[in-house]
């Protein structure tokens, strides 16, 4: 019996899609589904997609809500770039941003959480981190923008 | 743009015949559903309500200010002493909750049977 295999559609090699969302909460659902449409045209398993549109989807929340500050006049701007086996997602905001980050951020503390000796919140950063391949944190030099820069990459046995 | 949570509250049953109140929610979980999920908790007549259920089945999204809003119910519950436990969680919301520990706290089960019995 034939075996039916599916290939993914061709994705030419170097692709950029970009999205502006207004900084309101529920909009990064748009970037999450562009994502997802994108992840899945490169062939990325079913648990891969899921893991980059929550990683994307908390990205794009830090930047409505920390980086601009949940002002609808800004935009949050999403950009994702194909390029080989990778897929790089960079989430761009008005916000002064932190300090170059690319060390390991801290692991919620669950025992510290119900004690109450930490936020409840606080845990996206953590979870962009720990669902993609790479993550970093990333300041404009003027102190007016700053983005964060995710990449997945197809695993070998895809 | 997020999808109103709604949460409706059943009664039932456990295995050994202890009652079980079981939340069911609907929709997204995000920063938006602290009513439906911390006030749908705290109406729970708090004498009764001793084993309680979290019934995620219908729940597409949840982000991670609608974890943190399960964390607190957490802490109120341990608070009063309460055993919690969660079922119909997706593949991948089941990874995240373990991810921030949850799973120390509450159980994590397929359905509402496997959830029922594990209280």
């Amino acid at each position: 019996m034939s075996e039916t295999k599916t290939i993914p559609a061709p994705v030419p090699k170097a692709t950029t899609i970009e999205v502006r969302l207004p900084s309101r909460m529920g909009f990064e659902k748009v970037a999450m589904a562009t994502a997802s449409s994108v992840a899945k045209l490169m062939g990325f398993r079913d648990d891969r997609v899921d893991d980059l549109k929550t990683a994307v989807g908390e990205a794009c929340i830090n930047a409505i809500e920390h980086g601009n500050r949940l002002n609808e006049v800004l935009n949050v701007g999403v950009q994702l770039s194909v390029s080989g086996d990778s897929l790089e997602v960079k989430v761009i905001d008005d916000g002064k941003g932190m300090n170059k980050q690319t060390g390991k951020i801290a692991t919620p503390d669950i025992d510290r959480k119900m004690h109450g000796d930490e936020a409840a919140r606080g845990m996206g950063m953590f979870l962009i981190q720990a669902l993609v391949d790479e993550a970093e944190w990333v300041a404009a030099m003027d102190g007016n923008s700053s983005y964060v820069r995710l990449v997945i990459r197809l695993d070998k046995e895809q | 743009m997020q999808s109103e949570t709604k949460a409706r509250v059943e009664q039932l049953a456990s295995p050994a015949g202890d009652p079980v109140s079981v939340l069911r929610f609907e929709g997204d979980i995000a920063s938006t559903s602290k009513e439906a999920v911390l006030g749908t908790y705290q109406a729970l007549p708090k004498e009764t309500a001793k084993l309680v259920l979290l019934d995620f089945t219908k729940v597409d999204y949840i982000n991670s200010s609608g974890i943190a809003l399960v964390i607190q119910l957490l802490i109120e519950a341990s608070n009063l002493g309460q055993k919690v436990a969660a079922f119909g969680l997706s593949a991948h919301f089941t990874k995240v909750f373990t991810m921030v520990g949850i799973t120390k706290y509450a159980g994590l089960f397929a359905t509402q049977t496997e959830a029922l019995a594990g209280l």
